[in-house]
């Protein structure tokens, strides 16, 4: 076994160490740099990055937390009835119909976001915050689909058994015995989701046109791009950590919760 | 479905036998009102799965048949896209370039984060903060890291360029996205590397714990030595999750966009323009759909092609 011997075990450290600074180096620095300034530290950063002709709005904000909460809802509301479905149901079609949805993960999202594009235009929806959601979460459901009916694969028969014995629909048992019984699970996807919906750039790249509508990678990411000349580039990293505060938050009070989503559910499989 | 791959094979069969004692003693109709009950929870994912997905995805091949431009009425011109795309020099030149990135992306990212898998594998003190931190690069957008990286590795703020000079590896500034199209991909393999390798550890781990401890145990009596041990054992058993990274990464870096598009804005002189930048650009800059539509589904038949092919080779040798 491997650390058996005081000299493997101190190379372990030695390179778990480095490799560990290695890996929490870029975070920190982009921290450190967001709050540096020519006279020492201070928030000048962050004050440009809100002010500046192509900064960040307001408005910016509010759009990715539209997109974010009606990506984390849709994807909740859709995952949770179809892996409930998939799991404790049986109904013609329901086989095929799984797999399809897996297959999404086999026709990577940049080959039709094209059609996409054209699609939402057909609908009414081009330019909208509402088909970047339909999109984004169009493309969760895969993982989502998968983690959910696994989730509810893994409650006990006799669970839904009793309540049907006191008589409750399928419906109330899904609301008051199933939904307790596979938290961790939507406590998983409903954390990527958001995630993925608080970060995505290429989707609202290509589906949203008007600056108004822009979500704040978005507007970040325009920092850079639409910078003519110089790029200010501790605004940018400003920007990094703006975006990322959250995410590294929920990731911190979230972990137990969704790795015991992952043991619990996709593993099972 | 590809989480599935990573356990034992004897569990597959699981799913199949469960529904079947509940439904068993039901009369016909019971059945089948239960039946329609599952197909309308069913409906919510049949109809985003059939709009946002298989409509798009015949539309796309629809599109790639006409002369599609951004406003205007789309004409049929069939093949003219599909001619376009081999007559197209940055067409061919993003091709390449795509390939010869996916081929050393994946190469790289596979070893690093093997070898991370392994380093945390076994519970010991200080493991679970190691894993936690490979981890997490994920939880900043890839959109985010490539801006981060831009600021760490750019002259002005970035510490890369004086660590490297104090380290006496460089001489003077080096301008590492534009410098020169081997130091911008480079700039934007590291960037991959260190948002990416913890997130394929953590699947490369959950194939390793699947591993019975008792097959070393038995390895181990018969006397194997480590390296041994890791090719007899741990490579075999671990091929399907191996299958599952490999394909993770290799489609994920034929795609590639963000860090291109934000990292290295595709130059110096076009050299790390990739193939979805090239979609982009037709579609949005030459407002041409139709030319985009044809590389998309090029780009498709070739992803589809690909995968094939790797899980065929990968499942006759595990055989």
């Amino acid at each position: 076994m491997p650390g058996s011997s005081t000299g493997s075990r101190w190379g372990y450290y030695v390179t778990g160490a480095a490799l560990a600074i290695l890996f929490l180096f870029p975070l920190l620095w982009s921290g450190w740099a967001s709050v540096r300034t020519d006279t020492g530290f201070g928030l000048e950063n962050y004050d440009r990055l809100f002010t500046s002709d192509n900064g960040i709005r307001p408005y910016h904000v509010l759009n990715s937390l539209a997109v974010s909460a009606l990506t984390v809802g849709g994807t909740l509301f859709v995952a949770t009835l179809g892996g409930y479905a998939f799991g404790r149901f049986r109904f013609p079609g329901r086989d095929a119909l799984f797999l399809l949805t897996l297959a999404i993960l086999m026709v990577p999202y940049a080959t039709i976001l094209i059609a996409l594009y054209v699609l939402l235009g057909w609908l009414g929806l081009e330019d909208s915050l509402i088909g970047l959601s339909l999109v984004l979460i169009m493309f969760q459901l895969p993982f989502s689909i998968f983690m959910m009916r696994n989730s509810f694969e893994a409650v006990p028969l006799e669970l839904e058994e009793a309540a049907r014995v006191d008589g409750c629909t399928t419906f109330g048992t899904l609301v008051r015995i199933m939904l307790p019984a596979v938290r961790p699970g939507l406590i998983t996807v409903g954390l990527f989701a958001f995630l993925t919906s608080w970060s995505e750039f290429f989707a609202p790249l290509i589906l949203l046109n008007s600056t108004d509508k822009f979500t704040t990678t978005l507007a970040v990411v325009n920092l850079r791009t639409a910078s003519h000349g110089s790029i200010d580039y501790a605004a940018l990293e400003a920007g990094v950590v703006f975006m990322a505060v959250p995410c590294l938050l929920l990731f911190a009070f979230m972990q137990r919760s969704y790795v015991r989503g992952f043991t619990s559910g996709a593993l099972k499989g | 479905m590809p989480v599935t791959m990573t356990s034992p094979p004897r569990e597959r069969a699981e799913p199949e036998r469960r529904p079947a004692p509940r439904t068993r003693r039901r009369s016909h109709g019971g059945r089948r009102r239960r039946a329609l009950t599952g197909a309308a929870y069913a409906a919510p994912t049949a109809v985003m799965v059939g709009l946002f997905f298989l409509v798009p995805l015949g539309l796309v091949v629809w599109m790639s048949l006409h002369r599609w431009p951004l406003l205007g009425k789309p004409t049929l011109n069939v093949p003219n896209n599909y001619a376009g795309v081999a007559d197209n020099e940055l067409v061919v030149s993003a091709a390449w370039f795509t390939l010869k990135y996916t081929a050393i992306m994946t190469v790289l990212l596979f070893v690093v984060a093997f070898g991370l898998a392994l380093l945390v594998q076994h519970r010991r003190p200080g493991v679970g903060f190691l894993r936690a931190a490979f981890f997490l690069p994920m939880a900043v957008g890839f959109a985010s890291a490539s801006l981060l990286f831009l600021g760490l590795l750019s002259d002005e703020i970035g510490p890369v360029n004086d660590l490297l000079s104090w380290l006496g590896v460089v001489d003077g500034y080096v301008s590492w996205t534009s410098g020169s199209a081997g130091s911008a991909l480079g700039s934007a393999v590291v960037l991959v590397l260190w948002r990416f390798a913890g997130f394929n550890m953590l699947i490369l781990l959950t194939g390793l714990q699947a591993i019975p401890v008792d097959v070393y145990e038995a390895a181990r009596i018969d006397g194997a030595s480590r390296w041994q041990t890791f090719r007899r054992i741990t490579l075999p058993l671990m091929r399907p999750t191996i299958a599952l990274v490999l394909t993770l990464m290799s489609t994920g870096s034929l795609l590639a966009f963000d860090q291109f598009w934000i990292l290295t804005r595709g130059g110096p002189d076009n050299s790390t323009t990739s193939l979805v930048m090239v979609i982009y650009r037709e579609a949005f800059i030459r407002l041409d759909l139709g030319s985009a539509a044809g590389i998309s589904v090029v780009l498709l038949a070739v992803l589809l092609v690909f995968n094939a092919v790797q899980f065929g080779v990968l499942r006759r040798r595990s055989e």
